[in-house]
């Protein structure tokens, strides 16, 4: 399916400027977009390596440990196919808060970590487990408190009231994430069986 | 609502003292394991940088070229089709690029809630659809691309599911709120 979208998007973008006679668009955008790449990857070297550090450390010191027993036994319910005391749980947690949080950039590494933790208990590497499954069902569509960006958006068009979407905002996150768990649930239950 | 903007702005801090010095009480050579753990930074960053490549190249050609306007306009009938305001037929291209790129999204909100201001009803579900979906599409190339899986079996389909209902969820709640 990603291959599919991929090359969709890709073929008919490039038709479509063909067809407009707008056919330097499709090289301009490619450079720009691979240039992008790069700096977008480059630009997540050093917050990546601050909070796998940072990571590792509370890591030592036990309090992802701490953290997974914690929160554990009501988010183990969503991943019954890991082990009871599976490193990747602390890294799940971690990122789900720095989402509700809206700390995107900490949010990043933690999940990439929780990735390499998941892939480490999943036995065929090349195809999603259903706990990656679950965890990105999570991750995209996990509730923000504070949409920081819009908000001074809101700010700068002169909005009356620029903070009055939080409200609606943690609503309809609240019915998709539902949604998301109720549908994954099913989902892993039919395959069960 | 600004007592939870000051947990965001005291949030980075705090960890950043509290973890390494609780640390530092249990024992653990604080530097010397921030260091092992950094890194690793550089080679997951690295390792995802040729999907970020192939997928940005791929979405700022469909949208640079004007194809996500057909899309927006050739989706058109569906909105009118459930009996939603013609008006509203705006949202579309958000709706669309939501899942694939988070600045491209924003730009597309930046641009609607200017130009029907951000306290009419396009600007205020234009804000929510904005902070309520993430970019779906591009978060699972990402992901796992970074540990090699290939097969995604159903993810995609889920997270898109959930970004349908956090569509219809937006309009629902802000049709109710505010009007």
């Amino acid at each position: 399916m990603v291959n599919a979208i991929w090359l969709f998007m890709l073929a008919t973008g490039i038709i479509v400027a063909a067809l407009n006679g707008r056919i330097d668009v499709v090289t301009e955008s490619a450079m720009a977009a691979a240039e992008l790449g790069v700096e977008t990857a480059f630009g997540l070297i050093g917050v990546m390596s601050l909070w796998l550090g940072l990571m590792k450390l509370a890591e030592d010191a036990g309090f992802i440990k701490a953290l997974a027993r914690f929160f554990g036994p009501a988010i183990r319910r969503l991943f019954p196919t890991l082990r009871e005391d599976s490193p990747a749980l602390g890294a799940i947690i971690m990122n789900l808060s720095a989402n509700i949080l809206g700390l995107g950039n900490a949010a990043t590494p933690f999940g990439l970590k929780a990735m390499q933790e998941l892939q480490k208990e999943n036995p065929h590497p090349d195809t999603a487990s259903p706990a990656m499954i679950t965890f990105l069902a999570l991750n995209t569509s996990c509730i923000t408190l504070v949409p920081a960006t819009i908000i001074a958006i809101r700010m700068k068009a002169q909005s009356v009231n620029p903070t009055e979407i939080i409200g609606p905002t943690i609503v309809a996150t609240g019915c998709a994430m539902t949604l998301a768990i109720i549908a994954d649930y099913l989902i892993r239950r039919r395959s069960k069986s | 609502m600004s007592f939870i903007a000051e947990i965001s702005r005291w949030a980075i801090p705090c960890l950043l003292l509290i973890i390494p010095l609780a640390a530092y009480f249990r024992k653990v050579p604080v530097y010397e394991s921030f260091v092992t753990g950094a890194e690793e930074g550089f080679r997951t960053a690295i390792r995802i940088l040729p999907f970020l490549v192939g997928m940005l190249v791929s979405i700022r050609i469909f949208v640079d070229s004007g194809a996500l306007e057909i899309l927006a306009r050739l989706l058109q009938p569906v909105f009118i089709f459930f009996g939603l305001d013609t008006e509203l037929t705006a949202i579309i291209p958000l709706a669309v690029m939501r899942p694939l790129s988070g600045s491209g999204a924003l730009g597309v909100a930046t641009q609607l809630i200017n130009q029907y201001g951000p306290d009419s009803f396009i600007g205020r579900l234009a804000s929510t659809l904005q902070g309520s979906t993430d970019t779906t599409f591009f978060v699972l190339t990402v992901y796992f691309g970074s540990v090699g899986i290939k097969k995604y079996r159903y993810a995609l389909k889920l997270g898109l599911l959930a970004d349908l209902t956090g569509l219809v969820a937006s309009l629902w709640i802000v049709h109710k709120m505010f009007y």
